[in-house]
C-alpha cells in the first residue's frame, strides 16, 4: 500500500516541548499517526497533551516500541538529535529542521555509510528542511497539510515542500491517490534521495505511477533519469521548477564546476525525456500525464 | 522551506543555501590565518592610500578593486601599475565604480610577483558524493566555468573520503606540481585549505590563481570565500566579514523581515510560501506570457504582519503592473494570509491590480474574510497566473 511508512508504524517526536513539535504533533494524531510519544533532554518524565515525554531516543524506543523518529529540534542540535536517533537503532528518521549546517550533513552520512559497512545498519533519514513523508489514509510523519491527499496509486518525490502540496491536489483533485508522498528536502546533503525512492516505489506493488519534482541545481535529476532507464518500469512523470530562472547572483565557481554544466533546467528536461519520463511545463498537467 | 537570495538563479548546488560571500582581500586574511601564503597587499580605499601603499614596492603593484563577483578584470577593475602616481590614478578610477552592479568601495594593492605557471585549485561541496571534493586545473588564471564548458578534461578532481591523508592530496597533485619544492608548498596549501573550510564552515574555498613565482614559490594571487550563513550560531566572527552589499536593499529589509527575496527585471509582483512553489509560479508566469518582477518566498510562518511587511517591499517597485499572491498554506494557515492581505489593502497604498490564490489550510476562513472585504479570491494556481498576466498586460479580471 505504501513505502517506508503504513498504520503500523509507531512514531515518536524529537523536540516535542517545542512550539513546532508540539503542534505537528498534535496534527499528525488528528491525522492517525500513532505518535507514542516524544523526547526532550531534561524533560523526560513530563507530558505533551496525552503523550509521555523522555529524557533520550533510546528510553523511548525502548517504552514505547517506536519504530520512527520525526525531528523538529533547532537547527543547532539537530545533527546530534539525528546521530542519537540513529545511535538507538532507529528504522526511519525524518529531520524536517531547516537550516543544519552542510559541515553537520557531510559528518553525519560519514558516519552512517561507516555504520553500514561495519555493522551492517541501514538507516534511512529523510532531510533535513523537508516537509516530511506521508502515506495518504494510514500515516502522516510531517507538516504536510493531510487533507488534500487521497489514497492511491501514485508515488510523489520531491525536492520541494509547497510545490509537493500543489501536486498532490492536482492527482487528488483528478481522483488519482498516492501511495506515499516524500519530500526529500532543499539542502545540498540530504539524506534518501531520489533514486532510493524510486528503487522502493519500483518494489511496492501498489505504486502504479511515480511523479517526479526537482528543481534546478546539483544533478540529482539527470542522476534519477539514468536509473529510471535501467531500472524503473512504472510510468513516471516530472516536473522541474526554476526552468525559466534567470542566471546571474550564483555562488562560487566550483559549485558550476561539480554540475559539469548539469545544474540547469534544460538539462535535467533533457535527461528525463531521454530515460521516457514525460515532462510537463505546469504542475497541474500532471495527473493527465500518466 | 527557507531559501537564499542566490536560489534563483542558478545551476549551483548551494544556491538555495544562505551564504555569505566575502571580499578577496577579506579571503585574503583567512588564508594567512591558516598559514597559506599570499603576495604583500594592503587596503585602501582613496587613491593616495593606494599610491602610499604601492611605493612600498617602488611602485610595481597590481591595484585590484574589491567586488563580490568574478569579472573584475574584464569590467578594468584590476590594473597592473608600475608607480606609486599610477597605482594612485588606477584606484581613484576603480573606487566607486560597479562590477555587474555591485559597488566597488576599496582596491587591494598588492606587489607586482612574476609568475610562471598558474593553476586553479578549490575545496567545495559534492552534493552527490555528501563529502568535500578538491578541484584542480593547470588553467589557472581562467574564468574557471567556461574551463569547465570548454575544456573539461582540463579540471581535476578528488573527493575526499573521511580522513582526507595528505598522501593521497600529495600523490594527487604530483600530476601537475613535478618540482618536489613546490610540491611540497602546494600541498600544505592545500591542506591548509581544507583546514580552513572545515574550522571555518565554508561553502568554499577557492585559489584562482595559485601561482608559482619566479623565484619557485607556490602563492595565492586571488582568493574566494564562501561562508555558510546556517553555521554562524558557532562562527560568530562570521558575521562581521558579511557584507551587506552584496544585496540590494529591498533584498536586506526583506532579510530582516524573514523573508527571501530577489529582484527581477519584469513587471508581475509575485508573493509565494515556499521556494519550489515560488519558481514554479515564475516559470508559470512565464509560460503564460508575462513577466515576474521578483523572488519573494514569505517562508512558512503564518504571521499577517510578514504579509504586509512583504507587501510595502513589493510596491517600492515602480515597474509594477499587477500582484500575484499564491499561498500555499500547510503551516501558512490561509486565514491569517487573508488577514495581512486585508491590513496591507487597508494600510497600503496599492494602486495595480491584485490576483489572490489562496488554498490549504483554513481555507474557508480565509476565502470568507477576503470576500467579506471585497476581495476575489483564485483557487487554481493556472487560472490566477493568466488572470495576472491578463492584468499586467492591460486587460482586467
Amino acid at each position: 500500500m505504501s513505502i517506508l511508512i503504513n498504520q503500523e508504524t509507531r512514531v515518536i517526536v524529537q523536540g516535542i516541548t517545542g512550539r513546532d513539535g508540539s503542534f505537528h504533533a498534535q496534527s499528525m494524531q488528528d491525522y492517525g499517526t500513532q505518535v507514542a510519544g516524544g523526547v526532550t533532554p531534561g524533560k523526560g518524565g513530563q507530558s505533551v497533551g496525552k503523550l509521555p515525554v523522555f529524557d533520550s531516543v533510546a528510553e523511548a524506543c525502548e517504552k514505547t516500541g517506536a519504530d520512527c523518529s520525526v525531528i523538529f529540534v533547532p537547527a543547532r542540535f539537530a545533527a546530534n538529535a539525528v546521530r542519537e536517533a540513529a545511535q538507538a537503532g532507529m528504522p526511519l528518521i525524518v529531520c524536517i529542521t531547516e537550516g543544519v549546517p552542510v559541515l553537520d550533513m557531510v559528518q553525519l552520512t560519514a558516519e552512517f555509510k561507516a555504520l553500514a559497512q561495519t555493522q551492517g545498519q541501514r538507516i534511512h533519514l529523510i532531510g533535513p528542511n523537508c516537509p516530511g513523508i506521508i502515506s495518504p489514509g494510514q500515516c502522516k510523519v510531517g507538516i504536510m497539510p493531510g487533507h488534500i491527499h487521497k489514497q492511491g496509486g501514485i508515488g510523489v518525490i520531491s525536492r520541494s515542500g509547497t510545490l509537493t502540496y500543489e501536486v498532490v491536489h492536482a492527482l487528488t483533485e483528478k481522483g488519482m491517490g498516492q501511495s506515499t508522498c516524500i519530500g526529500i528536502g532543499g539542502d545540498p546533503i540530504v539524506g534518501m534521495g531520489f533514486i532510493d525512492l524510486l528503487r522502493l516505489f519500483e518494489a511496492d506493488e501498489h505504486t502504479e505511477g511515480i511523479a517526479l519534482i526537482g528543481e534546478i541545481g546539483g544533478e540529482a535529476e539527470e542522476k534519477a533519469a539514468a536509473f529510471i532507464q535501467a531500472q524503473v518500469s512504472k510510468p513516471v512523470v516530472a516536473f522541474i521548477s526554476g526552468r525559466t530562472a534567470p542566471p546571474g547572483k550564483r555562488m562560487g565557481h566550483a559549485g558550476a564546476i561539480i554540475s559539469g554544466g548539469k545544474g540547469g533546467a534544460e538539462a535535467k528536461v533533457a535527461a528525463l525525456q531521454e530515460a521516457g519520463v514525460v515532462v510537463v511545463d505546469r504542475p497541474d498537467q500532471i495527473p493527465d500525464a500518466f | 522551506m527557507r531559501l537564499s537570495a542566490q536560489t534563483l538563479a542558478g545551476t549551483g548546488p548551494d544556491e538555495r543555501r544562505k551564504t555569505i560571500k566575502l571580499h578577496e582581500y577579506q579571503a585574503r586574511g583567512l588564508l594567512q590565518e591558516f598559514g597559506i601564503p599570499v603576495p604583500p597587499g594592503q587596503v585602501a580605499d582613496t587613491g593616495p592610500g593606494a599610491a602610499e601603499a604601492a611605493a612600498q614596492w617602488g611602485g610595481a603593484a597590481v591595484v585590484k578593486g574589491q567586488a563580490l563577483t568574478g569579472g573584475r578584470g574584464k569590467a578594468g577593475a584590476i590594473k597592473l601599475v608600475s608607480s606609486a602616481p599610477e597605482a594612485q590614478a588606477a584606484a581613484e578610477q576603480i573606487i566607486g565604480m560597479s562590477v555587474k552592479g555591485l559597488p566597488v568601495q576599496r582596491v587591494l594593492v598588492s606587489q607586482k610577483i612574476d609568475i610562471n605557471a598558474e593553476y586553479y585549485v578549490g575545496v567545495t561541496i559534492d552534493r552527490e558524493a555528501q563529502n568535500l571534493v578538491l578541484i584542480l586545473s593547470a588553467a589557472g588564471g581562467m574564468d574557471i566555468e567556461e574551463v569547465a564548458a570548454t575544456t573539461p578534461e582540463k579540471i581535476r578532481r578528488l573527493p575526499l573520503g573521511d580522513q582526507p591523508t595528505g598522501i593521497d592530496v600529495r600523490a594527487w597533485l604530483a600530476e601537475s606540481f613535478t618540482q618536489d619544492e613546490q610540491l611540497k608548498q602546494a600541498t600544505d596549501i592545500v591542506g591548509a585549505m581544507v583546514k580552513l573550510f572545515l574550522d571555518k564552515d565554508c561553502s568554499l574555498v577557492e585559489i584562482n590563481p595559485l601561482a608559482v613565482t619566479a623565484a619557485g614559490d607556490v602563492v595565492a594571487a586571488d582568493a574566494k570565500v564562501v561562508l555558510d550563513d546556517n553555521a554562524l550560531f558557532r562562527q560568530p566572527e562570521a558575521e562581521t566579514l558579511a557584507n551587506p552589499e552584496e544585496y540590494t536593499t529591498d533584498e536586506i529589509d526583506a532579510k530582516a523581515a524573514g523573508l527571501s527575496f530577489v529582484s527581477l527585471e519584469g513587471e508581475i509582483g509575485c508573493m509565494v510560501n515556499g521556494a519550489g512553489l515560488a519558481m514554479a509560479t515564475m516559470d508559470g508566469i512565464k509560460l503564460a506570457g508575462g513577466s515576474p518582477a521578483n523572488f519573494l518566498d514569505v517562508g512558512g510562518s503564518s504571521n499577517p504582519q510578514k504579509i504586509l511587511d512583504a507587501m510595502r517591499i513589493l510596491l517600492r517597485n515602480q515597474q509594477l503592473k499587477a500582484i500575484l499572491i499564491n499561498i500555499f498554506g500547510g503551516i501558512t494557515r490561509c486565514d491569517d494570509v487573508a488577514q495581512g492581505i486585508i491590513w496591507a489593502r487597508d494600510q497600503l497604498d496599492i494602486q495595480v491590480p491584485m490576483v489572490i490564490r489562496l488554498i490549504g489550510t483554513n481555507e474557508e476562513a480565509g476565502h470568507d474574510l477576503l470576500s467579506a472585504a471585497g476581495l476575489r479570491v483564485a483557487r487554481r494556481m493556472t487560472d490566477a497566473i493568466q488572470d495576472v498576466v491578463a492584468c499586467a498586460q492591460g486587460g482586467s479580471v
